[in-house]
């Protein structure tokens, strides 16, 4: 009794996984989630997807066997009745059989090891081709800072790189590195994740396949507020990303709000935060300029509006308890002024 | 199950090993591990320091210290061989002569940093070398003074004739543990002093 | 040997309250059985503070944006949550029942070294309470105190006195500094005893797979706690005299912490699952009523996943940006220990195949534990994959990972190591009612929780974030997830109240209620101090089979 409602609740459990799983696997389900491992719309992304098929086909093949046996031994060979019975016949081993679940494993390992090394040199040793975007992206408890370097641009939180044809691709390469702790750069749909270590520099890409707004976290754990540092990537055509990059170099347009700037450039802001063409050059914290052509604030924390902004200003710790940006303690018609201010900035 | 008593026997100490050796092999497989931690910091950051003194600006060999730490191992080699045979005043004055050779290295160790801090401004806070260096040696150093208040105790304990000719196999046991100190002291002489160099 | 060696006149004794004597003998023990017993009291009152951590931590994630608890005190849970169950739960309730088993199996009378025994345990037990005193010292109990929040593996510059200023990393640093020398003594107590202090008759060959394993495991304590006990010290030289073994900023490297972390940490938790496959070792063959199926090849694997063990540290490390050589070498080193593992799933089931299986609770949760290791085994190999390791890393794949095989694995046979060895420490029969409702209770809860984590994981959710947006697909994963805890606190109290209960009224045991053979069962239930009226000998790895029956002993075979 025991052990028949034990195999049937653990084989509805298990079907109820691996159909989980089996949907899950589908391809264009963007709509389950939009950082599914198993929606690539790149092609790191994809040459894991296809790996983990080969990965998920033996390993379910392995349970089913197994599985099966352990059920039917828990039933065939269950003492029936309560008295006591000669005891089986004794077997101590059997030299074939031993024989023959250490080679098939062993099969099974070269087979999955060498799988595994031909996709690691496919991504890890891909070599950079002469149209490739490079971005330097630098971690920082709690934010992203991105620099193109021979574009000329630097920006924070939210990256903008050109979707890439297969035909002719344009794929972007980052270089990661970090500010201060272990950061991790994940964002599922376009490649696996890779840690930004202070002091290691690493490498990573992406060649992504469709237009879109794709979604991703910090996945090393940095501190505080490592729950809240987001990471939003804006794949767009060739040309709008070169209007974006062209939008990015401008200095700020600086005559739309006084008395604002004038605090800013007062009060402690100016110690962490940049305003290209102003006096403001502090660079702890992200580069503000073109501020306004974000849709997030605070590394995705909150959409930008000028209530959360403000807001924001006000005190950081209300949205963001923990991050690194203190509550400046000013008035309220300071605070309007210096949200004006911000809302120039675009 | 009283049934049992019909295989009564005495365990036979003569087919197992003695726990004292064995368990001065684990603690000295333990204690190898933690060195090789240190020892594999030192080599990974050989020549790695940003700043400040090199290994071969301030380092020489110390030859005269290690002379007499290898020395020693000979002495407690002798003195224990002497306890085997019960000449319990000759072991003495080995294990002494074992005791005075491991202090000259002690004071040799602290002569060289003193010398490596106040002239050569060498200390474990100024670059990568210094922290793994004072680490290693350091740590190599704390190993001869336990090792040493071990060895005078037992000292103490001949001098008050509480020591005899029974207490052979632990004094053996000890002695491994000083022969392992040497034997680190060799690795660090040769990856500090000669490789890092 | 008597434990007072004094003789007090008569009017000093009668001045003592039996309580307080009580007390003193526990406090002063040296005896095995009672120091195993200390363990196995201790790691359960653990058992329950990393419970409620774990509880905490899973009412703030029932639902997105949640607000149960503050980002700090979340932090401080998760890491605290990780240390107790693995070094205040999982170590010392292992060594407990290595201290109370292994003299007894051997047929000896103690361990080779009963004081070092004792003061193995009270470091532990200290350094458990300096851990915990972390959540008042300071600030007090605010804010869940000083307690570390740098996660259970404390990663560099994270540590360093820049971004972590103030006590809490260093109450985490000492109080595994103190329990590790615990540890290591314990280590080298169980190496000596086994080799040392086999009864005649018994060679390495005809000792029980507890003992190989747990020699094994001993082995690898000694080998792996020791990089851990270097590395803390490495990072109080950095706190505290300026060094710079992690510091960045000075050209130290981050990335050999986590190497050093990681050789400790992946021996680690085969030292918590060898005594696990210790305790199916000896129970499948009883309740199924066979001989282990293959003694030889399951001391070889043994030793085999000791020795590969120590060579798959860095799949920690995949994403660190290692070369692709060196990734390709730990993928090879993962998948190969998969092979000696899988070979004892495999004898497991040959030795239940043809027997006369009784599913009383403690096989109930051995049967539990081959069907959960399986599943903990398969999402292992899919990990050992690196590329694949590249999106499951980090997130909640693995947590569901670790925790199949710690819960699933470890704790179900542990449940099965208590229920079967309990009669025998106490002398009396639990109640098989309460043991079954606590094993369908708990199954329930584990699955419900721990399949279903795994989802979020591939649905791109990252491990140790105390929220999360909503629209990312994790919100209902999340609350089922967060049920089955209270399936598994329920089942929980229901085994402690049946091993409370069955202590003070359950029925009178005997010395072999299961009708087993190793030598254990043949003194009393509990054992006198001395283990043994005469010290046995034996002809075979059975010897209580031998005695049984004497037809057709093992030995005719072995």
């Amino acid at each position: 009794m025991n052990s028949l409602m034990r195999s049937f609740l653990a084989r509805a459990l298990v079907s109820i996984c691996w159909s989980a799983a089996a949907a899950l696997a589908e391809p264009s389900n963007p709509r389950l989630s939009p950082t599914n491992i198993f929606a690539p719309l790149s092609t790191p992304a994809q040459s894991i997807f296809d790996l983990s098929l080969l990965v998920l086909d033996i390993t379910c093949a392995i349970f089913i066997v197994v599985f099966a046996l352990l059920v039917y031994a828990a039933i065939k060979f269950r003492k029936r009745g309560t008295a006591h019975v000669h005891e089986p016949t004794q077997v101590y081993g059997s030299t074939q059989l031993e024989l023959a679940w250490t080679v098939i494993p062993v099969l099974v390992v070269v087979v999955l090891f060498l799988a595994s090394a031909r996709v690691i040199a496919s991504i890890q040793n891909a070599d950079r081709p002469a149209n490739a975007i490079q971005v330097t992206v630098i971690g920082h408890q709690f934010w992203w800072e991105y620099r193109y370097p021979s574009l000329g641009v630097v920006t924070a939180n939210e990256l903008h790189i050109p979707v890439s044809d297969p035909s002719k691709p344009i794929p972007t390469f980052l270089t990661l590195l970090s500010a201060d702790t272990d950061h991790s750069f994940w964002v599922p749909r376009l490649a696996g994740k890779t840690d930004l270590i202070p002091n290691h520099p690493n490498r990573m890409w992406m060649d992504p396949h469709e237009m879109g707004v794709y979604l991703g976290q910090c996945a090393q754990y940095c501190g505080t507020q490592h729950a809240l540092m987001l990471l939003r990537v804006y794949v767009e055509t060739p040309d709008a990303f070169n209007r974006w990059i062209e939008n990015q170099r401008q200095p700020a347009q600086v005559n739309g709000a006084p008395e604002g700037q004038k605090i800013f450039e007062r009060t402690a802001c100016v110690n962490c935060h940049t305003v290209r063409g102003t006096a403001a050059i502090g660079r702890f914290g992200p580069d503000l300029t073109h501020l306004m052509s974000r849709d997030t604030i605070a590394s995705g924390a909150a959409t930008n509006t000028p209530e959360n902004l403000r807001h924001w200003i006000q005190n950081p710790d209300a949205i963001k308890p923990g991050s690194k940006m203190p509550a400046m303690g000013l008035s309220d018609p300071e605070l309007n002024s210096v949200t004006a201010y911000m809302e120039t900035l675009r | 199950m009283s049934a049992l008593s019909a295989v009564v026997v005495e365990p036979d100490i003569r087919w197992n090993p003695a726990r004292g050796p064995v368990a001065m092999y684990c603690l000295i497989g333990a204690e190898t591990a933690i060195f090789a931690i240190f020892v594999v910091a030192y080599i990974f950051y050989i020549g790695k320091s940003l700043t400040g003194p090199q290994p071969r600006d301030v380092l020489q060999l110390p030859v005269f210290a290690t002379i007499c730490l290898l020395a020693s191992s000979l002495t407690i080699h002798v003195a224990v061989k002497l306890l085997r045979a019960g000449r319990v005043f000759s072991f003495g004055l080995s294990w002494l002569l074992t005791v005075v050779l491991g202090a000259i290295f002690l004071v040799a160790t602290l002569r060289e940093w003193h010398h490596l801090i106040y002239d050569d401004r060498l200390t474990i806070q100024t670059n990568l070398f210094g922290t793994t260096y004072y680490s290693l040696v350091g740590l190599h150093a704390f190993h001869v003074t336990v090792g040493l208040l071990a060895l005078l105790t037992v000292l103490a304990l001949t001098l008050r004739g509480n020591v005899g000719i029974q207490h052979a196999a632990r004094a053996a046991v000890l002695s491994m543990y000083w022969h392992f100190v040497d034997v680190v002291w060799v690795v660090v002489f040769v990856v500090v002093y000669v490789i890092g160099r | 040997m008597p434990t007072e060696s004094v003789v007090k006149p008569a009017a000093e004794l009668g001045t003592r309250s039996p309580l307080v004597e009580r007390l003193h003998s526990w406090v002063t023990t040296v005896d095995h059985k009672r120091l195993g017993l200390l363990y196995i009291f201790y790691a359960l009152i653990f058992l329950l503070f990393g419970g409620i951590e774990a509880t905490i931590m899973r009412i703030q994630l029932i639902r997105p944006l949640n607000s149960f608890v503050s980002p700090q005190v979340f932090n401080r849970m998760f890491t605290m949550h990780g240390t107790t169950m693995i070094f205040f739960f999982a170590m010392p309730i292992m060594f407990g029942f290595a201290n109370y088993l292994v003299p007894l199996m051997i047929g000896a009378r103690d361990m080779a070294f009963p004081r070092l025994n004792a003061f193995s345990f009270w470091m532990t037990a200290f350094g458990g309470l300096l851990l915990y005193f972390s959540f008042v010292g300071g600030d007090g109990l605010y804010g869940a105190g000083s307690a570390p929040d740098v996660g259970w593996f404390a990663y560099a510059p994270l540590t360093s006195k820049t971004f972590s200023q103030g006590h809490s990393t260093d109450f985490w640093i000492l109080a595994l500094l103190v329990s590790g020398f615990g540890s290591v003594g314990t280590a080298i107590n169980i190496i000596a005893t086994i080799i040392c202090m086999r009864c005649k008759g018994m060679s390495l060959g005809k000792m029980p797979l507890l003992a190989w394993l747990t020699l094994t495991m001993a082995g690898l304590v000694i080998l792996a706690v020791s990089p851990l006990t270097a590395a803390q010290l490495m990072l109080l030289v950095d706190r505290y005299l300026g060094g710079h073994f992690f510091d960045t900023q000075a050209g130290g490297s981050a990335v050999m912490w986590m190497h050093f972390f990681w050789v400790f940490g992946h021996p680690e938790v085969y030292v918590l699952v060898l005594p696990a496959f210790a305790f199916a070792s000896e129970i499948i063959p009883v309740f199924s009523r066979k001989a282990i199926f293959g003694y030889p090849i399951m001391v070889a694997a043994t030793i085999c996943i000791g020795f590969i063990g120590m060579s798959v540290w860095a799949h920690h490390m995949f994403t660190v940006g290692m070369s692709s050589s060196a990734n390709s070498f730990f993928v090879l080193s993962t998948m190969a220990i998969a092979v000696p593992t899988g070979i004892k799933i495999f004898n497991w089931l040959a030795t239940m195949w043809g027997g006369q299986i009784e599913f009383r609770t403690p096989m109930l949760f051995c049967v539990a534990f081959l069907f959960q290791f399986l599943i903990a085994g398969l999402t292992g190999i899919m990990m050992g994959a690196a590329p694949f390791d590249w999106q499951l890393s980090a997130s909640y794949f693995v947590v569901a990972h670790f925790h199949y095989v710690i819960v699933g694995g470890i704790l179900f046979t542990l449940f099965a190591a208590v229920y079967y060895w309990f009669p025998k420490m106490s002398g009396k029969m639990y109640s098989e009612t309460l043991g079954k409702l606590h094993f369908w209770l708990f199954v329930i809860g584990f699955h419900l929780t721990f399949d279903f984590m795994h989802i979020p994981g591939i649905l791109g959710m990252p491990r140790r974030i105390y929220t999360y947006e909503p629209g990312r697909g994790w919100d209902i994963w999340n609350l089922i997830v967060t049920i089955g805890v209270f399936f598994q606190a329920a089942g929980l109290l229901v085994f402690i109240a049946n091993l409370f209960r069955s202590y003070f009224r359950g029925r009178v045991a005997g010395s072999d209620p299961w009708d087993a053979w190793t030598l254990e069962w043949s003194t009393t239930s509990p054992p006198p101090a001395y283990n043994f009226a005469v010290i046995p000998g034996v002809k075979s790895r059975r010897p209580l089979w031998d005695l049984k029956h004497p037809e057709d002993p093992d030995w005719h075979y072995e």
